[in-house]
């Protein structure tokens, strides 16, 4: 498990420091869309030239190098207990390494770790797989854009919102419209749909996994993705919040059967930078 | 196109009045950092002036939980880019009347009982770039100091910093615009027209 722990320990380093292509260039792709010297196109630019800097110089790209997500997919016979503890040598490691910066705080004393490990912290997903290969997703999830979540029960009559595929478009603009320029947009926005409440915030979080250009396989949900990425970007929140064409890069659902009396939506917000990598082993 | 106004700390009421919502600056000279602990603990204990390692007049206060390195008892920053400050707004008024500041940067903007001090107090809010870490840090000429490390941590600890060209952008001036507030706003016409209400 030695080389393993190194291997996520290089994971951590590529995940803090340099943005997936497909975030770059989404962002790329924003700042051309963006009036000249407007602060849109003034924070995009100096965003771009962070990214740079981070990758050249291999600096975290932001200094909140939030809570660490793992999403690993795990093959027959694979302990997940060793699997765990070579996840939390590799966290205290790269906390010095990378560096990362101690985010784990007890609740109860109020004590930071200060090697980024705890209880329930980083955030471990475990799913078995057939096949011999070992996935290991990660996801640095800063904390502004992850308070900026939110979770509902259907049906809401605030928002007019019934149990169906409307009813959760009008979650998603609600979540963007309460979040505005606080989570550092432009978004990528992650959707859990099903019975369970602990089961949706999961599967929310595990969309942001996707790629920016990957198409949902089924229809109606990739047509509610586009949808909804158009509805957003006319709230004219913009870059950083201060207006401008460019609010989210991408919007990805996943949906679960639900009970018939239960109807969870919830929506994750991840910041511009998105930073997520993988590990196949 | 005009280039950035260029600020150097201390201000005065004077100088933060002359500012408005839209301004771009560039800032120069001493700041401090400080958070959701630094806001709580300034704000119960209020110290004398001579508790504090620095004089907290006429500087500004930025909500940053930065990365540092240490060697040889130096800090250098890392990365260094705005939290999110609208956590703060429970203390910001009491700060900004207590402690004689005359900036508040971070991410996002406020709410609007800072916006009430502010304009009472002569003070303004800077929304710097929001996860622009290692940009923002390369502006951090100097760590001066550092207050609270052992108790608070690195990301809660009050740092005493030297900046120069640090950018940012006025988004809540003294005479009671606030930027966020309108884009809001405009974006709550839009969402309901989507909504159909």
């Amino acid at each position: 498990m030695l080389k393993l722990r190194d291997g996520i320990v290089e994971l951590y380093r590529k995940v803090a420091t340099s943005l997936p292509p497909d975030v770059e260039e989404a962002l790329r792709n924003s700042l051309a869309l963006e009036k000249e010297d407007s602060p849109a196109n003034s924070s995009l630019s100096v965003i771009l030239e962070n990214v740079r800097v981070a990758r050249d110089t291999a600096r975290p790209i932001c200094q909140d190098t939030g809570v660490p997500v793992f999403f690993v997919k795990v093959p027959m016979g694979l302990s997940q207990l060793e699997l765990k503890e070579t996840i939390l040598e590799a966290t205290r490691s790269a906390t010095v390494k990378v560096p990362l910066r101690p985010n784990a705080v007890d609740s109860v004393t109020e004590l930071n770790s200060g090697d980024n490990t705890g209880t329930g912290f980083p955030v471990i997903y475990f799913e078995e797989t057939r096949g011999n290969t070992l996935t290991i997703d990660l996801m640095l999830k800063g904390g502004g854009s992850e308070n900026a979540g939110q979770l509902y029960k259907l049906p809401s009559e605030e928002l007019d919102a019934g149990r169906d595929m409307e009813g959760v478009r009008r979650c998603v603009l609600d979540a963007v419209q309460k979040a505005q320029g606080r989570a550092c947009p432009p978004y990528v926005i992650g959707v859990g749909v099903g019975a369970a409440k602990d089961q949706v915030t999961r599967l929310s979080k595990e969309q942001l996994i996707r790629k920016l250009g990957d198409v949902n396989k089924f229809e109606s949900l990739a047509a509610l993705e586009s949808r909804l990425t158009a509805e957003i970007n006319e709230l004219g929140i913009g870059p950083q919040g201060l207006g401008g064409r460019n609010t989210v890069m991408a919007v990805k659902i996943g949906a679960n059967h639900r009970h018939p009396a239960s109807y969870f939506v919830d929506v994750s917000v991840s910041c511009w930078a998105t930073r997520r990598g993988r590990l196949i082993w | 196109m005009v280039g950035p106004l260029r600020l150097k700390t201390p201000l005065s009421a004077d100088d933060v009045r002359g500012l408005k919502a839209g301004d771009v600056v560039s800032i120069s000279g001493m700041i401090v950092t400080g958070r959701d602990r630094v806001h709580k603990y300034l704000v119960e204990n209020m110290p004398q002036p001579g508790e504090l390692p620095v004089d907290l007049a006429g500087t500004i206060i930025y909500h940053c939980g930065p990365v540092m390195r240490e060697k040889d008892g130096v800090f250098t920053a890392v990365a260094a880019g705005p939290t999110t400050s609208i956590r703060m707004e429970m203390y910001e008024p009491r700060f900004i009347r207590g402690f004689g500041i005359r900036g508040i940067m971070g991410k996002g903007g406020m709410g609007g009982h800072t916006l009430q001090a502010l304009r009472e107090n002569g003070c303004v809010y800077f929304n710097a770039v929001g996860g622009a870490a290692v940009y923002l840090a390369d502006r951090i000429e100097r760590v001066i100091g550092v207050w609270k490390l052992e108790e608070f941590g690195p990301a809660e600890a009050l740092w005493i910093l030297e900046v120069k060209d640090f950018p940012a952008v006025v988004t809540m001036d003294a005479h009671g615009n606030n930027i966020h507030r309108e884009i809001e706003q405009r974006s709550l016409g839009r969402f309901r027209e989507l909504l159909g209400k």
